[in-house]
């Protein structure tokens, strides 16, 4: 068996998989966090607060009114959009003109309300989700079995990221957002709602967190901690792509998802810290992040 | 004149017997610190439950005993982290007047706050914490180890799933002194036995994702993976390990879990493993009926952190009242001269070391057909004698102890 740095070729090829599907999931979170910052210029800390949310409404649902994984895929970022669109209009609105700072703390406070909230409810242990009945057991792909939830969670994240960036780039939807976010007044002058478009996006934005909360449920034990472990990495992931680039997001949050596991394999103990080493050293080199453009 | 000078005397005989009284009991206040994580990891196995169990204890006491002095109980969230902790306990000791801090969960900040402890000349109760450095190398005679610790931990659980025939091993590993200890722990256990250690991996503290650990692991080929790491760590392994179809072909031996991860996990996720507690609320009808009444006010069964929490703090007080004193030196000879006999232990004793000697129970987790009841998990497999559960005396690293 061939092997490369004294690892197998084998078991290289199935921690790359791995580093692919967790990839997607930062993909998702820091596409969501992207699209909010590009357009309403809000760094939103609340995002991994909403991501477990969306996995705590997966089981809240599962286990109070019996809905299933499938209808939760659905039903769960919708709710999650509409708590975001209420968040929105009570709170953000009123900060869009003030520094970054100000969006930053609110948001901040927001996921140390929303986390203690369901830490008191439920304690940290969490609670279990089991994998929806279909997609349990694996594919055998000669290097690895890969448990058919986790290509199933790559191909969900991956098509919604694909589609979003397309929705954003391609569409006259897209159009009217990015010439929103470009010049504010110019657009509205046009006739277009501004302020109904900022607040469907940050909607949008969360309810993708929310989905990844759903995605992310049957693999990681459903708990009030699971946002805030996850976070940093994605606030890092979107610095590394450029703060608001869509096609930056999706791109890093793969790219480090498989330089993490890469990590894991050849030094386990430097995986959590890889990650800000390569944020360091574009913020060096590149300040903007590495699809960003320079202000 | 003489009625005056009766009263000048009386009135400094008064403020001597004043003094007296404040030089045993400053302020005639005994004020418990509980130090502990209120939110993080380690939040169900200890944190909030834990300041329930100590404001149980000083109840309880206050009922039964009735003490001359007050009891205070302040709490502090340390977030696992040993400057914190330490930055904590110096404030407590110097400004709030604490004589004792307690709970300790994670092994850094128990480090910590025992070398502040000794330097302020206070007192440090570890139940939280579990690494055997405690009363080890870093052992002083100011802290008391209470629960359990990873030797007791690794002799319980590796030498059982050893002697069924889990010969070889790889480990995951928290890649903090408690995980390192319980690692290395286990892996003497494991080869005195006759088993091997093929190999570890240590993850970073705390992790979310640990399939390319666990795969690792599972290339090793080792018959029993040991998950030396704790809380969600280890619930997200089990979780994950039976997700890549790792178990049930090769098997987890969870090194350190508590009752609140079984419940969290669910029978169904843990039924079979082997695991190793200090205390399990369903043993008998004093444990049974401390438990409910910790049931009724945290709608939770407790830890065997919680557990031993309310029988160290007990002991503690009675030290206190027996000595009419909160000096430490005084404090922890009476606490090292009484045997300690209650739901928790049975005639146990603190060595000289610091370890408090009381013991182990070997447990299976129940198969989901099994539990008749809520918080049904366990069958008590073996009672591990305490001379047996903890590290002799004769391989002690502590400088307090002679060899």
């Amino acid at each position: 068996m061939s092997e490369i740095f004294g690892v197998p070729v084998a078991a290289l090829m199935g921690q790359l998989m791995l580093g692919l599907v967790n990839g997607s999931f930062y993909a998702m979170l820091s596409l969501g966090l992207a699209v909010i910052f590009g357009m309403l210029n809000i760094i939103n800390f609340a995002h991994g607060a909403l991501y477990m949310m969306g996995a705590f409404l997966a089981w809240m649902g599962l286990t109070y009114w019996g809905i299933g994984y499938g209808t939760a895929l659905i039903l769960v970022p919708i709710a999650v959009g509409v708590f975001g669109v209420a968040i929105e209009r009570t709170l953000l609105q009123w900060i869009y003109k003030l520094d970054h700072l100000y969006g930053l703390l609110l948001t901040f406070g927001l996921a140390l309300v929303i986390e203690g909230v369901f830490r008191y409810q439920f304690g940290v242990s969490g609670k279990p989700y089991g994998i929806p009945e279909p997609l349990t057991g694996a594919f055998n792909l000669g290097f690895m079995f890969l448990p058919k939830y986790r290509a199933w969670a790559i191909c969900v994240s991956l098509t919604v990221c694909l589609a979003t960036w397309f929705m954003i780039e391609r569409t006259r939807l897209g159009a009217y957002l990015r010439a929103a976010t470009e010049n504010p007044q110019l657009t509205q002058a046009l006739g277009i709602n501004v302020p109904l478009m900022v607040m469907l996006t940050y909607g949008f934005g969360v309810g993708l967190a929310g989905l990844a909360g759903v995605l992310a449920a049957p693999t990681f034990q459903v708990s009030p901690l699971m946002g805030s472990n996850l976070i940093i990495v994605v606030f890092a992931v979107v610095v590394i792509g450029g703060m608001g680039s869509i096609l930056g997001s999706i791109v890093t949050g793969i790219g480090l998802g498989i330089i993490e596991g890469l990590s894991k394999v050849f030094y386990p103990e430097a995986s959590s810290v890889v990650v800000f080493v390569i944020m360091a050293v574009v913020l060096i080199l590149r300040p903007a992040g590495l699809f960003g453009r320079d202000s | 004149m003489k009625p005056n000078t009766a009263t000048t005397v009386v009135a400094a005989a008064l403020y001597l017997m004043a003094g007296a009284v404040a030089a045993q009991i400053s302020d005639n206040v005994v004020k418990i610190g509980v130090l502990t994580d209120m939110s993080g990891t380690y939040s169900d196995v200890s944190g909030p439950g834990s300041v329930e169990a100590v404001k149980m204890a000083v109840e309880d006491f206050k009922a039964k005993e009735k003490p001359a002095f007050a009891i205070e109980v302040v709490a502090a969230d340390h977030q696992n982290k040993g400057d914190i902790a330490s930055d904590k306990a110096r404030q407590w000791f110097d400004r709030d007047k604490v004589n004792v801090i307690t709970d300790l969960v994670t092994t850094s900040t128990a480090l910590a706050v025992m070398k502040v402890a000794k330097e302020k000349n206070k007192i440090a109760i570890v139940s939280g914490a579990a690494s055997t450095r405690i009363t080890n190398e870093d052992c002083n005679d100011v802290t008391v180890h209470w629960t359990y610790d990873t030797y007791a931990l690794a002799n319980g659980t590796a030498k059982a799933v050893v002697q069924q025939g889990g010969k070889t091993w790889f480990f995951l590993t928290a890649d903090y002194a408690f995980g390192q200890s319980l690692e290395k722990d286990a892996s003497d256990v494991i080869v005195a036995n006759g088993g091997k250690v093929l190999g570890s991996v240590r993850h970073p503290f705390p992790g979310t994702d640990f399939s390319s650990f666990l795969l690792t692991a599972q290339a090793s080929g080792a018959q029993i993976i040991g998950l030396a790491n704790a809380g969600q760590d280890t619930t997200n392994s089990i979780k994950q390990a039976a997700e890549f179809g790792i178990t049930p072909k090769q098997s987890l031996a969870g090194l350190l879990m508590f009752i609140s991860d079984v419940n969290s996990l669910g029978l169904k996720a843990t039924q079979g493993m082997y695991l190793t507690t200090g205390f399990y609320w369903d043993m008998n009808d004093a444990t049974r009926a401390w438990s409910n009444q910790f049931f009724a006010r945290r709608k939770a069964m407790p830890t065997m952190v919680q557990a031993g929490l309310y029988s160290a703090v007990t002991h503690y007080l009675q030290a206190a009242k027996a000595t009419g004193s909160n000096d430490t030196q005084k404090v922890m000879a009476a606490m090292k001269k009484a045997r300690i006999n209650d739901f928790f232990a049975s005639n146990g004793y603190i060595r000289d070391d610091g370890r408090m000697m009381h013991d182990m129970y070997l447990v299976q987790v129940k198969k989901p057909e099994e539990s008749k009841y809520p918080w049904d998990y366990y069958r008590v497999r073996q009672t591990i004698p305490a001379e047996e559960a903890f590290q002799p005396l004769s391989r002690s690293k502590c400088p307090l102890i002679k060899n």
